[in-house]
């Protein structure tokens, strides 16, 4: 099936298969491999894009229910080289170790701080809750939300 | 050109973020799956859904037939490649031939039976849907008391006890002390099966050139080159013809500290079909295949007297190891009782392992590997003597502690404690909680009809793994500096992290001992072409051990620096300090860089110097380090559902001298992490067939953000002697401090009903069971 997307504000027109999860679409055709696969069953995290400005895992999803929509993914973050203020906020507070969940975990916690300016810890914990990181405890990626509201607030 | 920086500051021990986070953090790191090949072939792999059966026949025609399908092959093509390997030695242990694909028998719920390889990996997968196999199911065993019983079924024929191993570790008197103590204790206490669960599942590439000979092999581990040795070993290479890289890897906790047959399985396809081929395993996959950790069941006496002396320990361990040995599988246990004595004076212990069989998935080495096993049995125990004795459990772990003055100390197990001042971090716990008026609290609450905890773990583990006289497989670490003409450092080492940041830390020791700019240091691990020989990430090690060995390489360049220089300046009263040395009677310079380039043009040489700027050191550990701690934690319980609600958290660590503390409370929090697991959610669970209840992240309750509690995280610093950065470790201290504290405080909430033990995990349920049905 022909479709057509905007990844990161470029425009894609592929043909797919019916049944490509968007994830497999994401990383192994179009070559954006950020987002990642922890699980296939939604369960993780790891994959979260954006999905015309909201947070979706890609792989429960097939690339066809994405036809007509606008994505970014973790590539798409900074503009010209500069980090968005949550990747910059993940760096200082140590926000990740591994990495593996850190791509998804800064799309879902991206999404936190533009529903709510300035969320409480227990906001920032629920937001993040369906992202599962098996290094940090948490605490440093709760830090990094709190100091990119604090840095946005500014 | 000479941009180095001259600098006085010192990096060590600075907050400073880490180097490898730019990659992480826009997405692009390359983990094995990012990795793509002109060709790549796609692997798809056929397990068995029953614990024990025989194959009767395998049925690959209709799999065969699917568009895409290169090949396929079973057990019987694979039966040559040498059998997956256990790196353990234990007195008579039994080892069953573990082929990379099952031959005519399975033994565990996602035993590989068949590998199907296609060019596309949505046709693999239903390729692999397609191979019938002819099954006569057999009874299983899935629980290893019931192992080792009497007319359980066998998991291996020829073995029909079910027994591996039986090993028996003794020092001191214990008979001795148990026939003088004034009370003795006694319970059975069990750590659960746990899935390690690496945010990353495992993963492989296979490349084969076979002009050269060469086989490339990207795997997600933490030990490249055990895994160039072992597996070209396996597939009949010559080593030096195989190329082991670890990519970026997404965690591993001891569960990539392994030779996996899907490895040497990768390898073998690649070289068949003269194509690339990549398997990344599936979550499922990865729950019912990779190692699991834990599986203890402990029967432990504690022989006291009325004053709270503890005088003797015993202990029969029983280890669950599943139906293989996988590298290390059998040695975890022994770890356990290492540690049992904890940090306690107590000279006589008796300890002893029956390793059992089952029908399950083996056991391995899982974040603290041994230590949490028995830091959570004798802290149990102390707490449980403590009741007995209605002591405060503070008070007698203050009176048992190991003396400050008495290091380097020889514990009954045969292991010397290097240094320590237990005291002094449970001394700092208690007062941040102000342990006193929560104890008038907590009386008060009682009264009340409430059920608040407070428990107290110190903990004791053994770190910087280690001498190579106690590992299989060499226990040193080897670090690389080459200094390039330019004055640019490039660091290799033969550890592997995979999240703990030894790109920045070793990069701050580089800086510091050479006086240049950290941004002028690059880090390099992870493939075996580029790096010397070296053993890994694990066991509490890499800045004990591969640190110790940066630090001696970069010595042997400093002292070569200074004869160039003075050599240069012609002088021989000369000082190498801040990246320039200099004349101490002209006070004439020369920079680091300048002395780099000379070294390479090489126009002059000092007497008896060799052109060039680059060191390789082997380090030797004369001896473990032994990190400590004290966690403190107070919780409340939910009268109507059972819920352990975590009131605090307050973990002070000592673990040496600490070169970045970001990274070290990063390293608490996620040990936290996985011991508040332990503690309150996890648990692999199998029913009577050998099936795994809990086989994906909607049924294993990993911690995720809502469940955790602020971790109130501090440390007290004694270091350690065996090295010169008087570091110990710390990447399993939090799993190995917390989940004793969490269950002795659970214990003391609910102890007015009576209650004096809870096995893990503390779910609401259980909880809810016991405050309904009264004691325990």
């Amino acid at each position: 099936m022909k479709i057509n997307l905007t990844i990161n504000g470029k425009k894609y027109s592929p043909d797919v298969e019916p049944r490509l999860l968007l994830i497999h679409y994401l990383r192994d055709v179009a070559g954006l491999t950020g987002s990642h696969i922890g699980c296939e069953t939604s369960l993780c995290g790891a994959c979260t894009v954006e999905l015309d400005g909201k947070a979706v895992k890609s792989c429960s999803m097939f690339a066809v229910q994405a036809d007509g929509a606008s994505l970014t993914t973790i590539e798409g973050l900074a503009e010209n080289g500069k980090l968005h203020g949550m990747q910059e906020a993940f760096w200082n507070q140590h926000g990740a170790q591994c990495g593996f969940c850190t791509p998804g975990m800064i799309m879902a916690s991206k999404q936190i701080l533009d529903r709510n300016a300035n969320p409480t810890d227990d906001e920032i914990r629920h937001g993040i809750e369906g992202n599962l990181c098996r290094c940090t405890g948490y605490q440093h990626i709760v830090n990094a939300v709190r100091a990119a509201a604090a840095a946005a607030g500014k | 050109m000479a941009s180095t920086i001259t600098k006085v500051e010192k990096l060590v021990g600075k907050r400073i973020r880490r180097r490898e986070d730019p990659r992480l953090i826009t997405g692009t790191a390359t983990y094995v799956d990012d990795i793509q090949m002109p060709g790549m072939h796609y692997a798809a792999i056929v397990r068995s859904p029953h614990a024990a059966a025989r194959i009767r026949s395998i049925d690959t025609k209709a799999a065969a037939e699917t568009p895409s399908v290169a090949a396929i092959y079973t057990g019987k093509d694979t039966a040559k490649v040498g059998p997956v390997p256990c790196g353990a030695s234990l007195p008579g242990l039994r080892i069953p031939h573990h082929y990379i694909l099952a031959t005519d028998r399975v033994y565990f719920v996602g035993h590989p039976v068949a590998v199907v390889v296609a060019t596309d990996k949505y046709l693999a997968r239903d390729a692999a849907e397609k191979i019938e196999i002819d099954w006569e199911v057999l009874p299983a065993v899935a629980d290893p008391e019931k192992a080792i019983a009497a007319g359980a079924p066998p998991v291996h024929p020829e073995w029909p006890d079910n027994v591996a191993f039986n090993y028996h570790q003794e020092g001191g008197d214990v008979d001795k002390a148990f026939a003088e103590a004034e009370v003795v204790v006694k319970q059975r206490i069990t750590s659960q099966r746990l899935i390690p669960a690496a945010m990353e599942t495992r993963g492989v590439v296979a490349e084969w050139r076979a002009a050269d000979r060469q086989l490339n092999l990207y795997t997600s581990t933490q030990v490249p080159h055990l895994v160039r040795t072992l597996v070209a070993g396996m597939l009949g290479l010559e080593e030096n013809r195989m190329r082991v890289i670890a990519p970026e890897v997404g965690g591993g906790f001891g569960s990539k500290l392994n030779i996996y047959a899907e490895e040497a399985l990768m390898g073998f396809v690649a070289m068949q079909i003269g194509k690339p081929v990549k398997w990344i395993e599936s979550r499922r996959e990865n729950f019912l295949t990779t190692i699991q950790g834990r599986g203890h069941v402990d029967y432990f006496e504690l022989a006291a007297k009325k004053d709270g002396t503890i005088l003797g320990i015993k202990l029969k361990l029983i280890q669950d190891l599943g139906a293989y040995h996988q590298l290390l599988t059998p040695a975890i246990p022994t770890l356990s009782v290492l540690m049992m004595p904890g940090l306690y004076r107590t000279q006589n212990v008796r300890a002893d392992i029956i390793g059992a069989f089952t029908n399950c998935v083996p056991t391995d080495a899982y974040r603290g590997a041994g230590r949490p096993e028995a830091t959570h049995g004798i802290e149990r125990m102390v707490d449980i003597l403590a009741a007995e004795l209605k002591m405060d459990p503070a008070e007698i772990r203050i009176k048992n502690f190991v003396h400050r003055e008495e290091f380097p100390f020889p514990t009954a197990t045969g292991l010397m404690y290097d240094s320590g001042n237990y005291a002094a971090p449970l001394d700092k716990a208690m007062a941040t909680v102000d342990y006193k008026k929560l104890r008038a609290e907590q009386a008060e609450a009682r009264k009340q009809g409430k059920f608040m905890g407070i428990g107290i773990c110190t903990y004791g583990e053994i770190c910087g793994f280690g001498p190579s006289p106690a590992t299989p497989a060499g226990g040193w670490e080897s670090a690389t500096v080459k200094i390039e003409p330019s004055g640019k450092v490039t660091v290799l080492t033969g550890t592997c992290s995979h999240g703990q940041g030894e790109e920045t830390t070793f990069a701050q020791i580089a800086a510091d001992e050479l006086g240049v700019d950290i941004d002028d240091i690059l880090v390099l691990r992870g493939d075996t072409a580029i790096v010397p020989y070296g053993i890994g990430t694990f066991g509490s090690r890499a800045t004990a051990i591969g640190g110790t060995a940066l630090y001696f390489a970069l010595q042997e360049l400093r002292d070569k620096v200074k004869k160039f220089g003075a050599m240069m300046l012609e002088s021989d009263d000369v000082a190498f300090a801040n990246g320039r040395v200099t004349c101490n009677k002209t006070g004439q310079s020369k920079s680091f860089a300048e002395i780099a380039g000379a070294t390479y043009r090489a126009m002059k040489l000092p007497p008896n110097t060799e052109p060039g700027l680059q060191s390789t050191h082997f380090w030797e550990p004369p001896n473990f380090t032994f990190g400590f701690g004290a966690h403190i934690v107070i919780t409340d319980i939910d009268k109507d559902t059972g819920q352990v609600k975590i009131r605090r958290y307050v973990a002070v660590d000592d673990c040496g001298n600490i070169l970045n503390p970001l990274i070290v409370d990063g390293q608490v929090h996620g040990g936290v992490a996985q011991g508040l697991g332990q503690a309150l959610w996890e648990q692999a669970v199998y029913d009577d067939n050998g099936q795994l209840i809990t086989g994906e992240y909607m049924d294993y309750a990993m911690p995720r953000a809502h469940m955790m509690p602020w971790v109130e995280s501090d440390h007290t610093i004694t270091p350690s002697p065996v090295n010169p950065l008087g570091v110990k470790g710390v990447g399993e201290a939090g799993t190995i401090g917390c989940s004793p504290a969490v269950v002795n405080s659970v214990v003391d909430a609910l102890s007015p009903l009576g209650v004096r033990h809870l096995d893990m995990p503390l779910t609401p349920e259980k909880i809810w069971k016991v405050m309904a049905g009264g004691k325990n």
